[in-house]
């Protein structure tokens, strides 16, 4: 598939998770617990992203040891915990990673 | 002043806090896409017609670890699936509009715009209260679009050495700190992600962002059930 096909298809599909609903609901088609459940989508497929991305290397290995990622992702998390910050999260991730690799 | 006008900008001023976040994110995603091989109209063209950081990021990361377009296409589909939810709560105050409407609506219905204009649409019932979403919506689209230009631009000044891929994982990390106090949030955290990292090299066609979602999330169905009858 083109690069370009692949950007229109999963335009498509964004555009149209936003917009089923606008159209075509009935109020009664979603429950509180449908509701519930939609909510911790974030939680259940962010990780997904976030968990290879730390621990595996780039061939799909687990590199455990002499890896900077770990420790530079349990800092921003614990920023992340105590701000409730989006961006101080990040910052404090980047910052302690660059620490790790270039003067550590 | 047109009373329109008037709820369209107050759109804009109380989504603005909530875009200061946008500006890295849009600025990572630019600069990682020019990275991994997207020509700059292409990196243009996925925040112009996808215009969702969520979905654009994780295109990227399948893409460059060589999962199939079906795979790549569907993983998008469960990232945006919350926003079947944003559209059910939303739609109650927009069903009177044109189909054209809604059609721009849908467009510019994102996390940001979605949260802060559900809370104007509790407080008030004026029949033009959908330009407060549209407010929103365009503000969030100006910063986002702009981000990408300025990212395509940065990146061929940014070198490798950097190791900005790990601004993906750390984006995605800072999207879920309000999650992290959260027990039930935490388990499905800690499910989705051991899934996807030992499914990584087994679960067929890369498809282990699907494969760890649907588990995390059938752990949190049974996880919300359990704490319902203990009350």
């Amino acid at each position: 598939m083109s690069n370009w096909l692949l950007i229109i298809y999963c335009g498509l599909i964004t555009f149209l998770t936003r917009f089923s609903m606008i159209a075509l609901l009935k109020k009664e088609m979603f429950n509180d617990r449908i509701r519930e459940i939609l909510s911790f989508v974030p939680s259940a497929i962010f990780p997904a992203i976030i968990f290879p991305a730390i621990f595996l290397d780039n061939s799909g290995d687990f590199q455990l040891e002499n890896n900077p990622k770990i420790m530079a992702a349990i800092i921003a998390m614990l920023i992340g915990i105590i701000s409730q910050n989006i961006i101080a999260t990040i910052i404090s991730g980047l910052a302690s990673y660059w620490f790790l690799i270039f003067v550590v | 002043m047109n009373n329109k006008f008037r709820v369209f900008l107050k759109g804009v001023f109380d989504v603005s806090p909530l875009m200061i976040p946008v500006v890295p994110f849009g600025l990572i995603f630019g600069v990682l896409s020019i990275d991994i091989g997207f020509s700059p109209i292409e990196t243009m063209g996925m925040s112009l017609i996808i215009f969702g950081g969520a979905s654009q990021i994780i295109l990227l990361q399948l893409f460059s670890g060589g999962a199939s377009s079906l795979v790549i296409i569907s993983s998008v589909g469960a990232v945006n699936s919350r926003h079947l939810l944003y559209g059910a709560v939303v739609s109650e105050h927009l069903s009177d509009l044109k189909l054209i409407w809604k059609i721009i609506i849908s467009y510019f219905l994102i996390d940001q715009a979605f949260a802060r204009s559900n809370e104007y649409f509790k407080k008030n019932n004026d029949k033009n209260k959908y330009f407060h979403l549209f407010g929103g919506g365009i503000t969030c689209w100006v910063i986002w679009q702009t981000t990408t230009f300025l990212g395509i631009v940065l990146g061929a000044f940014i070198p490798e050495k950097l190791g900005l891929s790990f601004a993906v994982p750390l984006t995605f990390l800072a999207l879920l700190v309000n999650d992290f106090r959260k027990l039930i949030n935490v388990i499905v955290i800690i499910i989705s992600g051991l899934v996807a990292t030992f499914g990584f090299n087994y679960v067929p066609y890369k498809a282990y962002v699907i494969v760890a979602g649907v588990t995390a999330l059938l752990t949190a169905a049974i996880l919300t059930k359990l704490n319902k009858k203990n009350e």
